[in-house]
């Protein structure tokens, strides 16, 4: 049997530098500084060079994408869209 | 290869237009759209749709797919020998996400286009369901993987794929996961994708999870709430004692620091005090509540009384 392959929590407990974060969801950096002023996701860290993101802003940034290209809306709306599924979500998992 | 009738797949008739299409493909993307929807076979559903809407938006391929004729869907079918279909560049673009009847006529994956260009393989993404006791401790899944391999001549040749996954210890419901280059295979030399594991926390006989808290209801006796009593308690991690408060009554919570699932910081284990009152089921029994009844000063609903 070959060695387990060992998957990473996308929480708070990993952080991605920006490079690492562009490879993880498969952007430009300049779509992530537009995400970043959007507020979708905030890193720690002054300027771009240390910007630290949690594990979090992977899925953030993966849905926000899917969000804008398959409705065709500006960054702005899939921004509002994905605030309102996640509070949805959060909202289904305290009523169970 | 099963016919696909993408007007059934999208709900519209023969004959509806260009915006009749766009206006049912936007509706059926909100209802399936796996990070909108909770429909079980949401991802299913939406790739199916999304390959519709695809070959009716292009007036195009519309026009090759009605040349075709009306079949019946799942209905075993072959291209036509002199089926030719100009597809245009954005036919590459998505493929990998097609059925085998769209990748027949359109995808072009058989003619030789696939070395021409290197691409990252896509993300793979997909569900493991884990109980409470193994998000604790971590485990381990072996995972079966639908692969769809291009050999050198450009033939797609769907393949299982078994994989184990070592997940870590401290996940919590609908945390996601990522297993680097597990995801489909890259063209022309590029790098696999990666794949994305949505954990799901089954449900536990005692135990509920609320994020990295464990709640728990705990039954308690009249005396040992009333004395205030040491109880063992079930955690995640093993039994422990807990001093139950003097005086405590029912639903009183209390925390056990640290005793919730793992992480930075580690849940804590919340437990819910329900107070059982035992049956009278003797003569001796039922004397032992008669004398608590005389000796006992007690009336749980004075406020009522006073009130109203």
């Amino acid at each position: 049997m070959t060695e387990p392959i060992r998957a990473v929590l996308l929480d708070d407990s990993v952080e991605f530098s920006l490079h690492e974060l562009c490879a993880a969801c498969h952007v430009s950096e300049e779509l992530v500084v537009e995400i970043v002023a959007e507020g979708i996701v905030e890193p720690h860290g002054g300027n771009r060079a240390q910007w630290r993101f949690s594990g979090l802003a992977v899925t953030r940034i993966q849905r926000v994408i899917r969000l804008q290209q398959e409705f065709d809306v500006n960054l702005p709306g899939a921004a509002l869209a994905l605030q309102l599924l996640e509070e949805v979500e959060r909202l289904r998992r305290a009523r169970r | 290869m099963e016919y696909k009738d993408y007007y059934q797949i999208m709900g519209v008739g023969r004959e509806a237009s260009a915006d009749d299409i766009k206006r049912a493909y936007r509706r059926l993307a909100r209802k399936y759209h796996p990070d909108v929807s909770k429909e079980k076979d949401a991802e299913a559903r939406f790739k199916e749709v999304g390959e519709a809407y695809e070959v009716l938006r292009d007036p195009e391929k519309r026009a090759a797919y009605d040349a075709l004729g009306t079949r019946k869907p799942g209905e075993e079918f072959r291209p036509p020998p002199d089926w030719q279909f100009d597809y245009g560049a954005e036919a590459e673009a998505a493929a990998g996400a097609h059925s085998d009847f769209f990748e027949q006529l359109f995808g072009g994956l058989g003619r030789g286009r696939r070395g021409s260009f290197r691409s990252r393989g896509f993300d793979a993404a997909g569900q493991v369901e884990v109980t409470l006791e193994e998000a604790f401790r971590g485990t381990e899944r072996r995972l079966s993987l639908q692969r769809v391999a291009v050999d050198e001549r450009g033939h797609a040749e769907p393949k299982t794929q078994q994989l184990t996954v070592r997940i870590p210890p401290g996940v919590i419901d609908g945390q996601r996961i990522r297993v680097p280059s597990q995801g489909e295979p890259g063209m022309g030399g590029g790098p696999p994708g990666d794949l994305f594991l949505e954990v799901r926390l089954l449900p536990h006989r005692w135990f509920r999870a609320e994020g990295r808290d464990i709640w728990l209801d705990l039954p308690v006796t009249p005396w040992e709430a009333a004395l205030g009593e040491t109880v063992r308690v079930p955690t995640l991690g093993g039994r422990v004692d807990l001093k139950v408060p003097k005086g405590s009554q029912t639903d009183r919570q209390l925390r056990l620091r640290g005793r919730g699932l793992p992480g930075n910081p580690p849940g804590d284990q919340l437990v819910v005090l329900k107070i059982i009152v035992p049956p009278a089921q003797t003569p001796a029994d039922e004397a032992l509540y008669r004398e608590m009844a005389a000796k006992l000063a007690a009336n749980p609903r004075q406020a009522m009384e006073s009130s109203s």
